[in-house]
């Protein structure tokens, strides 16, 4: 910057002309230049992050409906940098007013503004997928619904017009479509294509990138499979070439340039500019489909709505509740918006607040509601109801780490709920020890492999800033038997599932990627991965133990035969004499020394 | 300090000598059991053992030596015992084929050797071998000689006023080996002494621990000046060693003197086993062992008497150790107020001495004064 001030009147603004460029930013605007933010930061990861949408979308869907959920996921190379991606489910169908704006306006969902648990929580996630698709190839969001009690499907075909966060619809078309299905054996081989009377399916055509591994789209529905044993899910990827393997998310990070539409944020940018819409990808046998096939028919335990618990909210927050209740009086607001409030708790605050409870909660000033808020902090209420919080459960988590890991010992645990923030949690931890060498997929000198989950949601990337690694580095494993680095993740032939279910995950970024580090999440996971690990010792001991009896056991069948020949020699035994000596004192060894 | 009873009596039996075939009837005798335990019972197999320590032997005076108690060891068949067994029946069966059923002998190395055709089952150090033979030795009650095996140990030499009679290896012609006419050198006593005859008119044996106190008698040709037959045992005697002195005083009634360094070793693993044999080859004892013996010297006495004291070394821990443990666990020790009497004043005195000390007062006044008057004072211990 110069610094002479006279002289750059010609090139520096002006407050007004600043003025001119200060304008409202609309969330779509601003998470188009931040996309990364929304897990569209390279191409590899935007194919991860816009199936993960949409099944996340799907499994919420069918759960919230109480349907066994049937999801079909179907990819698609259609061009050298491009994927179309077609996502259906069985789900209870969408209405077809909403539709719109669900898959094309930021920031409208069902799930933000209630205290329950589901795996979408902000409002975002598939339109923020549309709006890369958009962005990346013109191309616009088709979805295709049908709801049970209508006898038409609907085809919407929508782009979104980010300077507004408006849905622009492009083609609304009433159809005869059934969700369908196509499942096959252990084997490939295909069965009875399977047709719902209800569901969805979206389709989006994205500049994206395939690489098989740890970071793929087919090792998130693997794990999917496993925390949702009630899911069936029928997958297939049709490459134009052979896919690269590639485990690194930092190389592969390197390897795709930046390439975004930063510098042209404009709105135009990302406005319709290709007026062909995509084939929908029709079922084709040239590629089989994968099915991971439903473990249970059980649906999992229906979560209920809760309100906020007093101790979890935030001063701006409590605030806008004040202004927005229909409670008359400040003892009603605050028992009947909050849960755990009681009638005598709710006196009790507002006097150590300083205030009649009879007081009309919208004319709380600013002052007193922070008396409020730190009056609400020192009383003592129950703790939030955990009802709302619907756990894998121990059984389901062996189930599914027994289905899709091939491991000799398992164990899971599901710790009761806790709080932070005022927010109900639940930690469940599992693990699967393979024997080192069975599994080529555990290397037994290679960290153990780690699947987070949050509200039944595989988190495959940031696990280095994840509350759950670092509870997981915390914990002692040598104690149990492991090899441990210091300051690291464990080392052995084994896979370490921590699941985090709450009615509000605390994600670092709004890509929903790593649990932020909240003390009371680490010290639960902690507690959970430390019963796991007793656990794990128990059957380490007892595995040592038992190859001490096999090298026991071999030890004795060297010398057995040396004792026979030498009484052999001297009593000029036969061979049958010798090995009934032989014979015999095996049963014995074993029987008396081997089990002790 | 009592005066020796010279005339002693003491029982001239050879020992036991049992034929090749008893000696292979008794390891037949063996496997049998251990067969039948395996086969017929359904138990596991046992060997019993003679149990060899000091614990296991009694002093009986009128015998003269360590006499073996009945305390046994057993080794079942188990995980950690099951080499040991099955070397043990590699072990018997060589023992019995190839060495007693052919007539044929063998070094403790070369059953070493031998094994290592065994596979796994063969010793990695002569030491296993060494003590598993020990073991079979016990367990049979023979000599491991009986068995097959020469003694590779030899140790004593001899010279002075002696005539040994000997036979030449396989002509078997008899020969006489002048012990007074062997030079500046000495006549080693053999591994087998069994057959030996002697012609003496030495008044007394002496019995010398060190190779080089021994050489300076020599030299100077004491055994003419005081007409004895001199005996190096340069160490623990062995058992040829051991057998060979007995069989001589046995045979021609001459006292047997003992010299050693004055500390616990040299009377209680050296002078003890000699007179009354060890705890480790407890079944044989009886044949090896001189009760005829009397102890001569270095004693702690002595060192005052001659005025050594600046000629001595500060007992070390071990010392002390072995002092003690021998005043509480050495049956021949315990019998023996006179020789308590000696420990204990080594003990307070802190102090123990060799041989050679005596050179303090001249090279030769070891032969000249210290011998002399020992020998004329007469007066030694048990
Ligand atoms: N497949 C579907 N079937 C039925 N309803 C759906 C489906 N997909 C989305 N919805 C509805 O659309 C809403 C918006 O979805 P979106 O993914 O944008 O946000 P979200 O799931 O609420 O939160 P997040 O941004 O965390 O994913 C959801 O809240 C849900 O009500
Ligand atoms: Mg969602």
């Amino acid at each position: 910057m110069t610094g002479n001030m006279a002289n750059a009147n010609k090139s520096t603004a002006t407050a007004e002309s600043l003025a001119k460029l200060q304008r409202d930013i609309s969330v779509s605007e601003f998470f188009l230049k931040n996309r990364h933010l929304l897990g569209f930061d390279n191409p590899r990861k935007a194919l991860l992050t816009a199936v993960k949408e949409a099944v996340d979308n799907s499994l919420d869907a069918c759960d919230e409906s109480g349907i066994l959920p049937e999801i079909s996921v179907d990819i698609r190379q259609t061009g050298d940098k491009r994927f179309c991606v077609a996502i259906t489910d069985n789900g209870p169908g969408i209405v077809r007013n909403q539709v719109p704006k669900i898959f094309a306006k930021l920031l409208y969902g069902s799930k933000f503004h209630r205290l329950r648990m589901s795996r979408g929580q902000q409002g975002i996630g598939i339109s923020a997928a549309g709006m890369y698709g958009q962005l990346t190839t013109g191309t616009s969001t088709v979805i295709q619904s049908k709801i049970k009690t209508s006898k038409k499907a609907h085809l919407i075909e929508v782009q979104i017009d980010t300077r507004a966060n408006k849905p622009t619809i492009l083609k609304d078309d009433e159809l005869d479509w059934f969700p369908q299905f196509f499942p096959t054996d252990a084997n490939g081989k295909p069965k009875q294509p399977i047709t719902a009377r209800h569901g969805t399916s979206v389709t989006i055509e994205m500049e994206a990138a395939y690489i098989r591994g740890k970071l793929s789209v087919d090792e998130y529905l693997k794990q999917c499979a496993i925390v949702n044993p009630h899911l069936q899910l029928h997958y297939r990827i049709r490459l134009s070439g052979p896919a690269p393997d590639e485990d690194s998310e930092t190389s592969t990070r390197k390897a795709v340039p930046a390439k975004t539409a930063a510098g042209k944020g404009d709105a135009t940018s990302a406005a319709p500019q290709a007026t062909k819409s995509p084939p929908l990808p029709q079922p084709s046998d040239e590629v089989p489909w994968i099915t991971f096939a439903r473990a249970a028919t059980t649906l999992p335990k229906q979560p209920t709505e809760i309100k906020p618990h007093p101790h979890g909210i935030e001063l701006g927050i409590l605030m806008q509740m004040l202004k927005d209740t229909q409670g008359k009086t400040l003892k009603s607001a605050l028992v009947h918006d909050f849960s755990r409030v009681s009638d005598r708790a709710a006196v009790e605050i507002a006097q150590r607040a300083g205030l009649d409870p009879k007081s009309r909660p919208t004319h709380i000033a600013h002052r007193e509601s922070e008396a409020l808020f730190k009056a609400i902090n020192e009383t003592k209420l129950m703790r939030p109801p955990t009802d709302c919080l619907s756990p894998i459960g121990e059984e389901a988590i062996m189930a599914g780490l027994k289905k899709e890991i091939e491991a000799d010992f398992y164990t899971a645990i599901t710790r009761g709920p806790e709080v932070y923030r005022g927010n109900p949690f639940q930690i469940e931890a599992g693990l699967a020890y393979a024997k080192p060498g069975a599994n080529a997929d555990l290397n037994a000198e290679e960290p153990v492999r780690i699947l987070r989950f949050a509200n039944k949601v595989p988190l495959l990337y940031m696990g280095g800033a994840c509350a759950i690694n670092k509870a997981i580095t915390g914990v002692n494993w040598k104690s149990y038997g492991l090899t441990h680095p210091r300051g690291s993740l464990p080392v052995g032939p084994m896979v370490i599932l921590v699941h985090m279910a709450s009615v509000w995950v605390p994600f670092t970024s709004e890509s929903k990627e790593a649990i932020a580090h909240y003390p009371e999440i680490i010290r639960e996971t902690t507690f959970a991965l430390q019963e796991c690990g007793r656990r794990l010792s128990v059957y380490l001991s007892r595995r040592r133990r038992q190859a001490e009896m096999e090298r026991k056991k071999n030890y004795i069948e060297l010398y057995l035969p040396h004792l026979a020949l030498g009484l052999r020699q001297i009593l000029d035994l036969d061979d049958r004499q010798e090995k009934t000596i032989i014979s015999k004192l095996h049963r014995m060894l074993e029987r008396t020394h081997l089990e002790e | 300090m009592a005066k020796s009873k010279k005339s002693q009596s003491v029982s001239v039996a050879a020992p036991q000598l049992i034929s090749k075939r008893d000696a292979s009837s008794r390891i037949v005798g063996v496997a049998n059991t251990i067969h039948q335990d395996i086969v017929k019972k359904n138990a596991r197999p046992r060997m019993r053992f003679p149990i060899r320590s000091l614990s296991n032997v009694k002093y009986d005076p009128k015998k003269g030596h360590f006499e073996i108690l009945n305390k046994m060891s057993t080794r079942t068949l188990s995980y950690n015992t099951v080499k040991t067994f099955a070397q043990s029946m590699r072990l018997l069966a060589t023992i019995k084929r190839d060495l007693l059923d052919k007539n044929n002998i063998a070094g403790k190395r070369e059953v070493y050797y031998n094994s290592k055709s065994w596979g796994e089952c063969r010793f990695d150090e002569q030491p296993e071998s060494d003590s598993l033979l020990d073991d079979m030795e016990a367990m049979l009650a023979v000599n491991r000689e009986q068995l097959g095996f020469i003694p590779e140990e030899r140790g004593g030499e001899v010279t002075g006023p002696l005539v040994v009679i000997d036979r030449q290896p396989g002509s078997h012609e008899e020969i006489r080996i002048n012990c007074e006419k062997l030079g500046t050198g000495a006549w080693s006593i053999p591994s087998q002494v069994e057959h030996l005859r002697f012609e003496s008119k030495a008044k007394f044996i002496l019995v010398i621990e060190t190779a080089s106190l021994f050489q300076r008698l020599v030299h100077h040709r004491y055994y003419e000046t005081a007409n004895c037959i001199l005996i190096s045992m340069s160490g623990v005697p062995t058992r040829a060693c051991r057998r060979f002195i007995r069989r001589l005083t046995d045979d021609r009634k001459i006292p047997v003197l003992v010299f050693t360094d004055g500390d616990p070793y040299g009377y209680c693993n050296i002078y003890r086993t000699l007179k009354v044999g060890s705890g480790q080859a407890a079944h044989i004892n009886q044949f090896f062992c001189v009760p005829q013996a009397h102890y001569l010297g270095v004693t702690p006495q002595d060192i005052k008497e001659f005025d050594l004291e600046d000629a001595t070394h500060p007992l070390e821990e071990l010392d002390i150790k072995r002092a003690k443990d021998a005043l509480k666990n050495d049956p021949f020790i315990k019998h023996h107020k006179e020789w308590q009497a000696v420990l204990n004043q080594m003990i307070e005195m802190g102090v123990r001495i060799e041989q050679q000390a005596f050179a303090k007062h001249g090279l030769n006044f070891v032969f000249e004064t210290y011998l002399p008057r020992k020998l004329k004072k007469g007066i030694f211990l048990p």
